[in-house]
């Protein structure tokens, strides 16, 4: 069964990992809804 | 018709001859002020904690995390970002750093120093125009003579210290009337007040932090002036790209830092404007500074950033649970001196910047395809070609126990792919890439202090000392966290060897020399007429 | 977790119901990652923030992890994601996330 699929996601991103707008681009492919997207910055 | 060839007069390197110079990089300066009690009560991962979990273990665990002045002195990364030691000696040191001290560390470096908290107190009251600084006189008659007597600061800044009040005063401003304790070993020794009673942008917490961005920034000048070999009254203006915003109610970020701080260093025949740009300020703000110098609007341009008391302790809630001194105890400061080409130190070259722009989107290899690649396609050169890159210079002894990771190294990993993916770089030189054209980091996690302009002091020295040919320094920030825009931002620029001998040698024909060759050929062509 | 954050994934949780919802992360290392995926699992372990003692138990996935890439169209996840593949030590955050799944998601 899809993980993603008809879900809502809620998107943590890292600014010096994986940005949240990139990671949304790619939930949004699996048919998920993306609810929340954010960036954290640890410096 | 015979002779009219014969005129050496080439218009295309006339053109050259007249093409303004790239700026120079006159000097720079890096300096810290060892603040651990500010960590305590002014960071705001520790001033948070105390509004939602007051009794917390980390909290109680704090103050004993905390390192002592000579500790902080001792501190390999330190001592590398006051220029006392190179990035090179530093990437010999066994990982991590924070238990082991240099040896024959230094208050004083080539590029700055690390001021103890007790003068910066005094500095920061001699910034402050408004009277909202108070000291206790006790306090201020047992520093003033060791704050006098740092070479760099100047009799009209010592002439600036108060006397000092009786601490009762200071305790009551504290109690009653909103103030920001100064604290030194847990004692209250000074405050910062409140400089209007409603507005909220010139509460004693705003003045307080602006305030110490703006110390930080005067002495950062101070050695900028020094650094650079230059008269203060050769700098025409001031760019300050720090992370703070001054002004009141009505205009929260009106500004001026760079003015202000100019003032109090004497720089008497500048003026200037503050440049924001989250950690990519820095970066900006070199560019813009490189434009105004070549374009001619300014002869001598100095860029400035005073610390931020914020972001102090930042990470200090993982050094703390790894057993690790708080490694954010410190307010940083650095200033670059751009002015026009004097034939010898390294350019700023305005041909070649890289920019992430509104369409570049946030995925990593476009970020770092805009900032890297793309520059160096356009002025037809390779990753290869730029011998070191300074990103985001983070010391990793501060970031790796936070979970953020090695941030210079990731960088460096990300530059590499690149160029392999480009076809610039053989897939067997991707480790080797980091070792021959990164650095290791060393710079304290105050935002905008790391990003790129770290190296700009080492890579002046490397580049006039024949040691590298260019470098390239690369500011990124997270203007996410603004919540204006869900927008990555970043610029690049190129620093390199001087090219002024170079481009009048090959085509510099002075007017002299053209008046001498025409005449020449005119006569040549009489003779021709004659000779007919 | 930054605070605001955690705000936000329990008025989710509350909105559209815990089942329902997916957490991505992007986090730059297995240490930060299995924190971030605890927050959100078994509650914040920094006693910080709004979902401390709050044991969501929500589905939580890394971007670069296997799982996720199975679902993502493979053009989009090239373009966006995958040079930090060269640069993260994935099998590292495959490892913490999986433990931390393993022992606090409640839907999988």
């Amino acid at each position: 069964m899809a993980i993603l699929e008809g879900k809502k996601a809620i998107i943590i991103g890292d600014r010096d990992g994986i940005p949240g707008p990139a990671i949304a681009e790619c939930v949004q492919t699996a048919g998920a809804e993306v609810v929340f997207s954010s960036t954290e910055c640890f410096v | 018709m015979p002779g009219q060839d014969a005129i050496p007069f080439d218009m295309k390197k006339r053109k050259v001859v007249n093409k303004t110079m790239n700026s120079v990089i006159k000097g720079a300066s890096y300096v810290l002020a060892h603040t651990p009690q500010m960590v305590v009560y002014n960071g705001t991962t520790q001033t948070t904690e105390r509004i939602v979990n007051p009794e917390s273990e980390y909290l109680k665990e704090l103050e004993s995390h905390l390192r002592s002045y000579e500790e902080c002195v001792n501190y390999w990364p330190n001592q590398v970002y006051i220029g006392n030691a190179t990035p090179d000696d530093l990437a010999g040191v066994e990982f991590p750093y924070y238990d082991k001290a240099k040896e024959g560390a230094e208050r004083y470096g080539k590029y700055g120093e690390i001021m103890p908290e007790e003068e910066f107190i005094l500095l920061v009251q001699a910034c402050d125009q408004f009277e909202v600084v108070k000291i206790d006189k006790d306090f201020v008659s047992a520093h003033k003579d060791a704050f006098a007597a740092d070479p760099i600061i100047t009799d009209d800044i010592v002439a600036r210290v108060e006397a000092g009040v009786e601490l009762a005063e200071i305790e009551a401003a504290v109690k009653d009337e909103h103030a920001e304790g100064i604290y030194v070993a847990g004692k209250l020794v000074a405050c910062v007040k409140r400089a209007h009673d409603i507005d909220v942008n010139l509460s004693a917490h705003v003045m307080h932090e602006n305030l110490m961005s703006k110390a930080s920034s005067v002495l950062a000048l101070l050695y900028g002036v020094k650094n650079a070999g230059i008269s203060k009254d050769d700098i025409e203006y001031v760019i300050d790209c720090a992370e703070e915003a001054c002004g009141d109610m009505n205009q929260r970020g009106g500004g001026n830092f760079a003015k202000a701080a100019a003032e109090i260093a004497g720089l008497n025949n500048a003026t200037g404007s503050d440049s924001r740009g989250f950690c990519a300020g820095p970066s900006h703000a070199l560019i813009e500074a490189a434009a105004l110098v070549k374009s001619g609007a300014y002869k001598c341009v100095a860029v400035t950033a005073g610390g931020c008391t914020a972001k102090l302790g930042m990470n200090g809630k993982d050094h703390v649970k790894k057993g690790l001194p708080i490694l954010e105890d410190c307010l940083a400061g650095f200033c670059v001196i751009l002015s026009e080409n004097d034939g010898e130190n390294p350019e700023i070259n305005l041909d070649i910047l890289g920019r992430h722009t509104v369409g570049t989107g946030s995925a990593p290899q476009n970020v770092i395809g805009s900032l890297v690649a793309d520059p160096l396609e356009r002025a037809g050169l390779k990753i290869t070609d730029i011998d070191k890159f300074s990103p985001e210079m983070q010391n990793p002894d501060i970031t790796k126990p936070a979970g953020a990771g090695d941030v210079p190294m990731a960088n460096y990993k990300m530059i590499a792919a690149l160029a392999v993916k480009r076809g610039e770089l053989d897939r067997k030189e991707l480790a080797s890439f980091s070792a021959n054209h990164g650095l290791t980091g060393w710079a304290p996690t105050q935002g905008h202090i790391p990003s790129g302009v770290p190296y700009i002091g080492f890579a002046r020295e490397d580049i006039l000392a024949g040691k590298i040919k260019n470098a390239m320094i690369i500011g990124k920030g997270s203007l996410f966290l603004g919540r204006m825009t869900n927008l990555f931002d970043g610029v690049s620029f190129v620093i390199q060897a001087n090219t002024k001998a170079e481009a009048e040698g090959t085509s510099g024909v002075s007017e002299e020399e053209v008046k001498g060759l025409i005449a020449k050929a005119m006569k040549d062509f009489a003779a021709s007429l004659i000779a007919e | 977790m930054d605070l605001e954050n955690q705000k936000r994934v329990k008025d989710f949780a509350d909105e559209y119901g815990a089942e329902n919802l997916v957490v991505v992360l992007g986090a730059a290392e297995g240490e930060a990652a299995g924190l971030a995926a605890e927050t959100v699992t078994a509650g914040d372990p920094t006693f910080a923030g709004p979902l401390t003692g709050v044991q969501l138990g929500l589905t939580v996935y890394h971007v670069c992890e296997p799982e996720m890439k199975e679902e993502f169209d493979e053009a989009v996840y090239d373009e966006q994601v995958s040079m930090m593949e060269m640069v993260l030590d994935v099998d590292d955050i495959v490892s913490e996330m999986s433990s931390i799944r393993d022992e606090f998601c409640k839907y999988l």
